[in-house]
């Protein structure tokens, strides 16, 4: 259950941003989860959920790309999409490849809204 | 609406942490080893037998986290050398403040190898950096031998895999050969040791195993400034 740890740590960097844009509101959180992150998505959307009720976040949406176990080829340059763990090169058959992907655990992007009063008074009047 | 990219770790304050203990291990020519496994994978056990075989004076210290108890400090402490407990209090893992703070009071200049024993569990340690300079996971025989497919995670990311209780392997279903291949397909460049703490057997391979790292740590220290 470190995916409460995890989902804490988002909130916190959205805070922060909210608190560099002064009137803005949140509205999505993009984050990049490797398949071999060793974080499921599911415990992590409860743990996204439990945080945010009756906060200001309530409504922040959590979007997450999960990201394939990637290697590429030293040899012949190829870069693939990993299959059942077999990392052997899928074109020239070299099995000493290396792992370019698979293992992220990146904040992506905040979706805000800017709340400029100049902007909200001009569609008002 | 807009879209402000981050493109930064979710874990950076850890990972913040975390490079900066590993500068400190590498000024000071000192390796640390995280060791991770399922709860009575032989953790603990590996290290009693290890800590047992050293010398007096072997510059070796431990930081061992339960959620509860000090009993594993309790059984490392026996040999001499330091040892303090960590506890969670309900955590899953370690993470690398945890490790900062009980370090505070150990002078690294007087280590040269430091062993950090996870909080038992296949899944969530894998996620947080320590500083370390090697992952080691083990596998017991008691356990399933589909360990590596069903958590790839900490295989994939481990330099050796520890297969412990081989003394039990004629009492047990659990195919070693099985095992092997699913922790090669996981991760081909692992290296595999074999040992019973229990018994001793392939104690000698580990304890190799440990020396090449420690001298591959002793190179990589910066020669000091003069």
């Amino acid at each position: 259950m470190h995916e409460l740890s995890i989902a804490e740590s988002v909130l916190q960097a959205v805070r922060a941003e909210v608190k560099q844009r002064p009137g803005s509101v949140p509205r999505k959180v993009g984050l990049r989860i490797g398949q071999m992150a060793a974080v499921d998505e599911d415990a992590l959307r409860f743990a996204f959920e439990a945080l945010t009720r009756d906060t200001e976040l309530e409504s922040l949406e959590l979007g997450i790309e999960i990201c394939p176990l990637r290697c590429r080829c030293p040899q012949c340059g190829n870069e693939f999409v990993v299959q059942n763990y077999e990392s052997q090169c899928v074109r020239c058959g070299n099995t000493e490849t290396q792992c370019v992907g698979g293992d992220e655990l990146d904040l992506a992007y905040v979706e805000v809204e800017e709340n400029e009063p100049s902007a909200a008074a001009a569609k008002s009047s | 609406m807009s879209q402000v990219p981050l493109q930064r770790k979710v874990l950076s304050e850890n990972d913040r942490i975390a490079a900066g203990l590993r500068a400190q291990f590498q000024e000071h020519g000192v390796l640390c080893l995280n060791l991770i496994s399922s709860p009575g994978s032989g953790k603990t056990s590996l290290l009693e037998r290890t800590l047992e075989s050293f010398p007096r004076n072997r510059r070796v210290a431990v930081l061992t986290g339960d959620i509860q108890t000090e009993n594993d400090a309790a059984r490392l402490r026996r040999f001499g050398f330091p040892v303090k407990q960590i506890t969670t209090g309900g955590t899953c893992h370690l993470d690398a403040r945890m490790i900062e703070r009980h370090l505070a009071d150990w002078r690294l200049q007087d280590l040269d190898l430091l062993f950090i024993e996870n909080v038992g569990n296949l899944v969530c340690p894998s996620s947080y950096d320590l500083g370390e300079a090697a992952k080691i996971v083990l596998l017991s025989v008691t356990e399933g031998e589909d360990k590596p497919r069903k958590y790839p995670s900490i295989f994939f990311k481990s330099e050796l895999m520890v297969v412990n209780k081989v003394d039990l392997l004629p009492y047990v279903p659990f195919n070693l050969a099985t095992a092997l291949e699913n922790a090669r397909r996981v991760h081909p460049g692992m290296e595999i040791v074999q040992v019973s703490c229990l018994k001793g057997d392939g104690m000698r391979d580990w304890l190799t195993w440990l020396e090449k790292r420690l001298n591959a740590a002793k190179t990589l220290q910066p020669a000091p400034v003069t």
